[in-house]
């Protein structure tokens, strides 16, 4: 018999790590299905988030965008719109769940490096240890609308200042070391030391120093992720993210991607175990693999309506096409060249560098393969990672760790909030089966489940009461 | 309107009393643990109050108002209000949540979403109290700006006069554009109308466009409309300038009378300022806050309050009136005040849980007996309990939009 607990090459088979991304405003998530619940009421989050924690996930995530997308100068109002605060769901989420992580998308543009270091403290102190924070960057002027001090970033310092930012909620986060609280009630000693949370922090972007004021909680850190694909996103990643969130969920780019990033590791003083990459990964069961692919072009086609297919072709000729066919052949014109102004607050738009060739691609496309412009769309845009039968795709997401093109996959499904049912219940055991995944959790933080060492040594006491209810 | 009177309990650290952290029952290494605010909550639940606050700062806690005492002898350290808020709603059922915002220093886009969101996970029990910071060392903690050094002292110079009106003009704007951001969102604009493809009526959907001295915000929000349709907004005052800020913004003022007559007085300026603000058809509550130090089976609430004063080697001063007794009599006070034109009360229990526990033990059933408190939650949501109706949406051009 053979042992599956081992690759071919005698190497120990990597532990794959499975995380629940709620679904989120963009087209991926089918809202008009029959089975399709609230975006926003709570049950929605209580369901997904079980689901997630009996299928023993490493943790749920939560996007974030600070205004509303726009068209042609209007709301958006084809896909999803509209989502709760990230830290206030996490918090909910931590009195309904045990043992799955919690890991939300916060900015480090419109915020300040105090106010996010006492939420994620807070949230690491009242979930026990499960807290986790996507640091993403923005820089336009459009979200700034909602904010103090508007667009006040350019882009190219997004990423100093977000690693600045990360450097301050790190000092605060350090600030306590775990052992200040002592509690004495006879000796009437609650500190034992006078200055608590002591730190001062003065660099081009902020000027700040005085008394952190929120205990050092059981993770000491959240666990950071980061998210963006650029080559500063990757080094900002390199040097100080424990996860990547990636967009490469191809067996081939997710391999260049995976080598690429943890070749830079290195040079920031760390070692390959230090970062984990986990890409989005959207997915189609079926009972047979026949059944998942015909399952497949039918969501394709749920997600790309006419509607839909339009708006995206308008993202990428940068102008109005409300009066063209999405059942016709793809425009033979070019695109608008020069600065993207059709849409706002969707960082898609940014993936089209040559909008010229790429229009020309879907032209050639059409034309191969006699497609209208819908099923152009439909085609080149978000075709699922994972197709076929519990079987199928267990063995291929084992197959993409093995061979290094992740570490895991963060899963994206279009049902909210049930999309993740189906996993949980079919493939997850064929993982478990395979000796890939979990039978249960092994301990009680995210850092115990992801296999990241903690950050330093903690005093347990602390926190023992925590999340006892 | 009944005759009954409203209760909220002040929830913070380990009681307010400064030695309450050592007495028997204390859980001083819990409070920065889920269990031990899920435990005050519940227990203010059983007593069918109304709601209960979470105090905030974006600083230590220090004896005096500026700077940092370094005393390890007092509890120091807190939970943020907010996320505490929101990781009790789940397991409770009908009291209302209200963290304190400090607008000084945050986003009122954040905020806004944040609140709308606790109104969402506790179907519609959130308020939020709203609370300015003029401490330096807050400040220099946030660094976007810095404020002078000053004490309670200076509070009648000039210079520091203007400070504190400025701060209270900001947090003016501020509610201002959290109440705008809560309404952005008309109740029935997310339709789902498959046959269009639309999932909202963008049309019901608003931007604020409010431009300020301090805030030029455009909105919508990312949150819908809250349950609530707006949670409940509350503040603490002390004096002309907040109580002019409550009474323009709050629909809970929490005031601070030494006793019934200054009670009335304090009542009477609170109501020409709300009618100053036109607000005279609104429910506007002016709750006085309290210290209570309750008799226990075998010590007297004043025996208590002087032997906690022992522990911790001063005599405890509060900004509010400090009541050391049994429930009966602060029933009776209660009932006088009342009378003056208060119409709830927030009590800041000495110890906790002792002095929870006898007001819920005591006092409460003191009440019923009286006829002045519920014997059962009478509403859902936390504008319910309060006798606020669910608001028309200022931005709904029909009024389908806006009572649906």
């Amino acid at each position: 018999m053979t042992d599956v607990r081992h690759s071919g090459n005698g190497k120990p088979r990597k532990q794959i790590h499975l995380a629940a991304h709620f679904p989120g405003v963009n087209n991926t998530t089918v809202w008009s299905d029959p089975q399709a619940g609230s975006h926003i009421e709570f049950s929605s989050f209580l369901r997904f988030a079980q689901i997630a924690e009996r299928a023993k996930f490493d943790f749920l995530f939560l996007a974030e965008g600070l205004r509303l997308r726009e068209q042609n100068g209007e709301i958006y109002d084809l896909d999803v719109v509209g989502r709760p605060d990230t830290f206030t769901i996490l918090a909910a989420l931590a009195a309904v769940t045990d043992k799955l992580g919690l890991t939300g998308t916060i900015n480090s543009t419109f915020n300040e490096p105090y106010d996010v270091a006492r939420q994620f403290a807070t949230l690491d102190l009242l979930s026990g240890g499960r807290s986790a924070w996507n640091v993403v960057t923005s820089w336009d002027a459009f979200t700034g609308e909602n904010f103090r001090r508007g667009g006040f970033l350019p882009q190219e310092q997004r990423y100093a200042r977000a690693s600045s930012f990360l450097g301050a909620a790190n000092e605060l986060f350090d600030s306590w070391s775990g052992v200040e609280v002592v509690a004495d009630k006879t000796g009437g000693q609650f500190l034992n030391t006078d200055a608590p949370g002591t730190f001062a922090i003065r660099d081009e972007h902020f000027d700040i120093q005085g008394h952190f004021n929120v205990p050092g909680s059981p993770q000491g850190r959240p666990v950071i992720f980061q998210a963006g694909d650029s080559d500063a996103g990757r080094e900002f990643a390199a040097a100080s993210a424990d996860a990547i969130f990636s967009r490469h969920g191809t067996l081939d780019a997710g391999k260049a991607f995976y080598a690429d990033v943890k070749a830079r590791l290195a040079g920031h003083g760390r070692s390959r175990d230090d970062l984990l990459v986990l890409p989005a990964a959207t997915f189609v069961l079926g009972d047979t693999d026949e059944e998942a692919a015909e399952q497949a072009a039918l969501v394709r086609r749920q997600q790309v309506s006419g509607a839909t297919a339009i708006k995206f072709a308008e993202q990428l000729w940068n102008r109005d096409l409300s009066d063209y066919d999405p059942d016709g052949p793809v425009p033979s014109f070019d695109p608008a060249v020069g600065e993207n102004t059709i849409a706002k607050g969707r960082a898609s738009v940014r993936m089209h560098t040559d909008p010229v060739a790429t229009a020309r691609q879907w032209r050639e496309l059409g034309a191969a393969k006699q497609l209208s412009l819908r099923e152009v769309v439909i085609e080149v845009t978000g075709r699922q990672n994972f197709i076929g039968s519990p079987a199928t795709i267990a063995a291929t997401i084992d197959e993409y760790v093995q061979a290094d093109a992740s570490d895991g996959f963060i899963l994206v499904p279009h049902i909210t909030p049930d999309g993740l049912a189906g996993f949980a219940d079919k493939v997850v055991p064929l993982l478990q089966e395979r000796g890939v995944f979990r039978t249960d959790y092994e301990g009680s933080t995210l850092r115990d489940h992801l296999g990241l060492p903690a950050p330093r040594v903690r005093d347990v006491a602390l926190t023992g009461g925590r999340a006892a209810s | 309107m009944s005759d009954h009177l409203h209760l909220a309990i002040a929830l913070d650290g380990a009681g307010w009393h400064p030695a309450a952290w050592r007495e028997p029952a204390a859980r001083p290494r819990e409070l920065f643990s889920a269990g031990y605010w899920v435990d005050q909550v519940l227990e203010a639940e059983r007593g069918l109050a109304d709601f209960v606050t979470f105090e905030d700062s974006f600083g230590l806690q220090s004896t005096g108002f500026q700077g940092q005492d370094h005393r390890q002898d007092r509890v120091r350290g807190r939970l943020d209000a907010a996320l505490i808020a929101a990781r009790v709603a789940p397991r409770t059922r009908n009291i209302g949540l209200v963290p304190t915002a400090v607008v000084t220093h945050t986003e009122p886009f954040h905020v806004s979403k944040a609140i709308a969101t606790l109104d969402f996970v506790s179907t519609g029990r959130a308020g939020v109290r709203t609370q300015i910071s003029a401490r330096a060392v807050e400040s220099d903690h946030v660094g976007r700006r810095r404020l002078p050094e000053f004490g309670v002292d200076d509070l009648d110079r000039t210079d520091i006069r203007a400070v504190v009106a400025d701060l209270f003009d900001e947090a003016d704007e501020y509610v201002q554009v959290v109440r705008r951001l809560w309404d952005s969102w008309e109740d029935d604009a997310e339709i789902r109308d498959a046959a269009t493809g639309r999932f909202i009526d963008r049309d019901k959907l608003h931007y604020i466009d409010f431009q300020g001295r301090h805030f030029s915000i455009k909105g919508p929000s990312i949150v819908p409309r809250p349950p609530q349709g707006q949670p409940v907004v509350t503040a603490l005052a002390h004096s002309a300038v907040p109580y002019r800020f409550a009474a323009r913004n709050a629909d809970v003022v929490f005031v601070t009378p030494v006793d019934a007559a200054d009670a009335a007085r304090i009542v009477g300026q609170v109501r020409r300022e709300q009618a100053a603000a036109g607000r005279s058809e609104d429910t506007v509550h002016v709750f006085a806050d309290l210290v209570v130090f309750l008799d226990t089976a075998t010590e007297s609430g004043p025996d208590r309050q002087a032997r906690l004063d022992r522990v911790d080697g001063t005599d405890y001063t509060s900004d509010a009136r400090i009541f050391a007794g049994g429930a009966v009599r602060l029933a009776d006070l209660l009932a006088s005040w009342q009378q003056a034109g208060i119409t709830g009360f927030r009590l800041r229990p000495a110890v906790l849980p002792n002095d929870l526990g006898s007001i819920i033990q005591n006092l409460v059933p003191e009440l019923q007996s009286r006829g002045l408190f519920r014997t059962a939650y009478e509403a859902t949501t936390l504008r319910g309990l309060l006798g606020l109706p669910r608001p028309a949406n200022r931005y709904a051009a029909t009024p389908e939009g806006a009572l649906v």
